[in-house]
């Protein structure tokens, strides 16, 4: 047939869903961009005319530069390219520059810098298991490049709002695919340039912690896949610790040699921010917050309470960040780290000094599993996504986009076994809806509805096609819970702006966005949980019988 | 997947890709006096709302018809009406009697973006979707694809959607009437075509394949008996339809006599500015505009019109099959853009062809961006250069001919090297185009070099269709299974 043609010359199809995705960026330039386009504006101009031993004193914007080194010398490195482009945007007192030649060139960097995620997602695609003789839209590697390369996610932060998270998730991606080969100091060093480039990322480095140590220092297993101490390798820790070491050496080294070090990570993990965002991540704190208010307002009607000892402007919307709790205790950090405690770990790097406390006190069972059962690469890829959703559910002042972060790896657990597709299209769903505040624009309505429909749309289709057998992927529940979604989008973007309380309760919607998706989120979290626990009994009893 | 869901991922491509250019510029934005023609649009919409019907097409005090005055038929006129009242729903300042002249706004912008997508959504994207699914052939994925090359057309989405028209109400709707005739409803059919002449009259341009299709299957019925009673019912249906769509302009015969005058505007000249087709091109060596009287130049363009549609037409006429129309459609569109009176670049709606408007309207990048995903996804998906063997290309007739005096001659290699030397001289004259400055002596140089260029190709492909539907008897059922 006419399909064949091009399918039969092995990957063509590979570039031409990354060069359609490439298209539909480019046509995406003029769209709205938020304020983090200044930010990556004002860092280009700072670390293009200012020498290195100023790059995180200067604070002439107030969007200082607040990722670690390596991103600072890939801005520098971009910088250079940009002069070609206009030379006003590297000069640091042109606040909010945004000449058509800018917009062009910061766009298409992101573009091109996606170029890295491209690769590392041909990469992941190499660890599949390849049935031969599928048909194309049925095939793992296929259905894993869409949920990738046309990440909902990925396309509205990186190339509406504005970001570089497709380049540094090609680097994550790119190192759990060396690891996926076996070629775990790659991988190694990979995952610690990217520590270097975000910090953010710390947030799944126990993952990586815990499994270089147990599946590649040592070098064996007892047969129960139990722990074999003799067969430690000292030389495999001694390399490995050699490679993050200079990584980082290379990279806060000079920053250390000037005396600056106190000042660089006073800029990367700044104290004083609340526990929620402006907008409400969809976490436990989106549900805690909820329930304090409903406490507050039936103990007001039920005059338990007195209206007058309340504090507060305790729901005045977006513009406060520290958020005082009426009736249930105020989250502190260590009321954090008491439910971290409880259920898994919680790392708090942005808030403050109780994280390296969470860190190290942390015996969690997800990682305490991981530790004795370590189930190879897909072991370690749930164990990822357990750590990445987990600092999002718990986590100081999450970000909604922080979410991304337990997606794009769950994509590849997601085509491998059915059970996990499950848990991705309730988690993709919900979570990629909870992004659509991030789009506020009029002009930006239509184009997040079509292409999270779309995505949506692959991400049922391929995925109830690719595991045919064995009934329905989501439960009759489960799809009720997304349909929800849909009255939802209706009500808060609709209906809402149009009756008379979008004056008085503005918030409201949001609320209810961040609420509705946060129980979305909590229950893929726990069924997440729930197969990393029973998912290596399993393989634990197999092997016994 | 099933089928469902893959066209359901062809229309949110559509979709997405319409509305990512609609965020780019539109044709005339903060260009006083005169705007351009999302002016135009939005001038319609003040006129209709706030004049009474008998004096849209009349120059009055309160109606300017210089200042874009109404040109096209009147469902054009009662389409604007319905966005006016929309318009002033939403911010009454849209379409306020003079005042509102040269109105601009990020708003405005939206509601007039949304008003295109709005029957983009309704009229034409569902017609494609029928098309395909109906008349496409191939196993379904062969379909999906078609689907997709249709709807990510670059042409239509940059000229709707950048330049702003609405092209998509025409154009779907006359696609209706093709769905229409190849389902056999032929009354729907016909209908839905008057509609889309009534909406725009150049959707003449494919009138009279409609009407060879229709008379000729009537005939072939036997005009006597059912035929006749056919025909009776089409061409009743296809008057009060008229009728319908003229009703307001019919009580005085000063008003549809008007309204004609402003749709036909004989007195604007052979053509205007630079367009791809035959006088236009001609007027490089011969100045025809100076050289003829206008009456000459209006029997000359008729006459040869006719001339070129004619074989097209008869053989239809003869043969009224669904290959035999699809064929005529072209034939004919093309004849007429190439030969008649007073044709626009946007007529033809290629969007290689519209560089010189595209680029003065600011689109540049959407123009590029969407004819590369074009090329590559038609390149891909249809595979259509390892398609273009002679069987395929239908010359196998042709070749009987000219084997005598041309013995050696590999035509799918030739086309093969014609299509990228086409492709190489687009790239080439949209990249001089946008980045050379043109001599001083030829201010003009390249929008006359864009299109002769396109003049060229337009009358070889004139004369590959009319040898296809001539020469080739019918689509061989055995041809299908080989694809």
């Amino acid at each position: 047939t006419v399909m064949a043609a091009p399918m039969t010359n092995d990957q063509s199809w590979f570039y031409a869903l990354a060069l359609g995705v490439s298209f539909l960026k480019c046509l995406l330039i003029n769209a709205y961009h938020s304020t983090d386009f200044e930010v990556h504006r004002n860092w280009l101009a700072l670390t293009h005319s200012l020498p290195v031993s100023q790059w995180y004193y200067e604070a002439t914007s107030e969007w200082t530069l607040d990722y670690p080194p390596l991103f600072a010398w890939f801005e520098y490195g971009l910088s250079h390219i940009a002069c070609f482009f206009d030379k006003e945007m590297l000069v640091v007192p042109n606040l909010n520059y945004a000449s058509p030649a800018t917009v062009l060139f910061q766009r298409l960097s992101v573009i091109v810098a996606d170029v890295v995620f491209f690769y590392a997602v041909k990469e992941c695609c190499k660890c599949l298991r390849e049935d031969k003789g599928k048909d194309l839209l049925g095939k793992p590697s296929f259905i894993l490049t869409v949920l990738l390369l046309w990440n909902f996610g990925l396309l509205i932060v990186d190339h509406i709002h504005f970001q570089y998270n497709g380049f540094l998730f090609g680097v994550l991606l790119l190192s759990i695919a060396r690891h996926c080969q076996n070629r775990h100091f790659e991988g190694a060093f990979l995952f610690s340039v990217l520590l270097n480039l975000k910090h953010i990322y710390l947030y799944i480095a126990p993952a990586y912690g815990i499994y270089l140590l147990r599946c590649f220092c040592f070098t064996q297993s007892n047969a129960d896949g139990s722990l074999q101490w003799r067969s430690f390798s000292v030389v495999r820790l001694v390399i490995l610790g050699t490679i993050v070491l200079s990584t980082f050496a290379v990279s806060f080294g000079p920053f250390i040699a000037l005396g600056q070090l106190p000042q660089v990570l006073s800029r990367l993990f700044p104290f004083k921010r609340g526990l929620c965002h402006a907008y409400w991540a969809p976490n436990i704190w989106a549900l805690y917050n909820i329930a304090d208010k409903a406490f507050s307002i039936l103990g007001v009607k039920f005059r338990l309470l007195d209206i007058n000892k309340l504090p507060k402007a305790s729901m005045t919307g977006g513009l406060v960040q520290e958020f005082q709790h009426s009736v249930l205790p105020s989250v502190s950090p260590l009321a954090t780290l008491v439910c971290t405690l409880l259920s898994i770990l919680v790392n708090l790097p942005n808030s403050n000094i109780y994280t390296i406390f969470v860190i190290l006190s942390l015996l969690q069972p997800a990682l305490f599993k991981i530790w004795h059962r370590p189930n190879g690469a897909r072991g370690f890829l749930r164990c990822l996504v357990i750590c990445a959703l987990g600092s999002f559910m718990f986590g100081w002042h999450v970000h909604e986009k922080a979410i991304m972060m337990a997606i794009l790896p769950l994509s590849l657990l997601a085509v491998d076994s059915r059970k996990d597709a499950g848990i991705f299209l309730m988690l993709s769903v919900t979570s990629h809806y909870s992004l659509f505040p991030l789009l506020f624009t009029t002009q930006e309505l239509p184009i997040k509805i079509f292409l999270m429909l779309l995505f949506t749309i692959f991400s049922l289709a391929s995925l109830k096609t690719l595991f045919r057998k064995g009934g329905a992927l989501l439960n009759p529940l489960e799809v009720t819970y997304l349909l929800g979604l849909i009255p939802l989008e209706l009500i808060c973007e609709f209906v809402y702006p149009l009756t008379v309380w979008q004056k008085t309760f503005p918030f409201l919607p949001l609320m209810l966005t961040s609420v509705y998706c946060a129980l979305g989120v909590t229950y893929a979290f726990i069924r997440l949980y729930i197969s990393l626990l029973t998912c290596s009994d399993t393989t634990k009893k197999t092997k016994m019988q | 997947m099933e089928n469902w869901s893959l066209f359901s991922l062809c229309v949110l491509l559509g979709l997405t890709s319409r509305w990512a250019v609609s965020f780019h510029s539109y044709s005339g934005a903060g260009k006083p006096p005169m705007f351009g023609d999302y002016e135009a649009q939005r001038h319609w919409q003040e006129v209709t709302y706030n004049l009474p019907v008998h004096e849209w097409y009349f120059n009055t005090t309160n109606n300017d018809l210089n200042y874009w005055g109404l040109d096209y038929p009147p469902l054009t006129a009662y389409h604007s009406l319905v966005c006016a009242y929309v318009a002033k729903l939403l911010n009454p300042e849209w379409v306020e009697l003079h005042a509102s002249r040269g109105y601009e706004s990020h708003s405005h912008k939206l509601f007039m973006r949304a008003t295109v997508l709005f029957t983009d959504i309704l009229i034409y994207i569902p017609a494609v979707l029928l098309y395909c699914f109906y008349f496409c052939d191939g196993s379904s994925k062969q379909k999906v694809a078609t689907a997709l090359c249709i709807l990510l057309y670059p042409g239509l989405i940059l000229i709707d959607y950048g330049h702003f028209q609405y092209n998509s109400v025409s154009l779907g709707l006359a696609l209706w009437g093709i769905l229409g005739l190849g389902l056999g409803w032929d009354l729907f059919g016909s209908l839905a075509f008057t509609l889309a002449l009534n909406y725009k009259q150049m959707e003449l341009y494919h009138s009279l394949p409609f009407f060879c299709y229709l008379l000729g299957k009537c005939i072939k019925q036997g005009l006597i008996g059912r035929g006749f009673f056919q025909l009776a019912k089409i061409s009743l249906t296809v008057l009060v339809t008229f009728a319908l769509c003229w009703m307001p302009f019919l009580s005085d015969p000063k008003q549809p006599l008007q309204v004609l005058h402003r749709l036909f505007p004989f007195g604007r000249g052979l053509f205007e500015d630079k367009v791809a087709n035959t006088w236009c091109s001609l007027n490089v060596l011969i100045k025809i505009k100076t050289l003829l009287s206008r009456e000459t130049q209006l029997f000359l363009s008729f006459a040869l019109t006719l001339l070129f549609i004619l074989p097209s037409s008869l053989k239809l006429l003869s043969k009224p099959n669904l290959w035999q129309f699809k064929l005529a459609l072209v034939n004919s569109s093309l004849a007429f853009f190439l030969f008649s009176f007073q044709v626009h670049e946007k007529s033809i709606l290629l969007a290689a062809f519209m560089l010189p408007l595209l680029v003065k309207d600011g689109l540049l990048l959407p123009y590029v961006v969407t004819s590369l995903a074009f090329l590559f996804l038609s390149l891909y998906l249809l595979s259509a250069l390892e398609r273009s063997t002679e069987e395929e290309l239908r010359l196998g007739l042709y070749r009987k001919l000219t084997r005598h005096w041309l013995p050696k001659l590999n035509l799918s290699r030739i086309i093969k090297w014609k299509f990228w030397f086409s492709l190489v001289a687009m790239a080439a004259l949209s990249f001089t185009s946008v980045w050379l400055e043109p001599p001083a002596k030829f201010p003009d140089l390249f929008p006359v070099l864009v299109s002769i260029l396109s003049f060229l190709h337009f009358l070889g492909f004139i004369i590959y269709f009319n040898l296809v539907q001539l020469m080739e008897p019918q689509r061989k059922k055995s041809q299908k299974k080989t694809n």
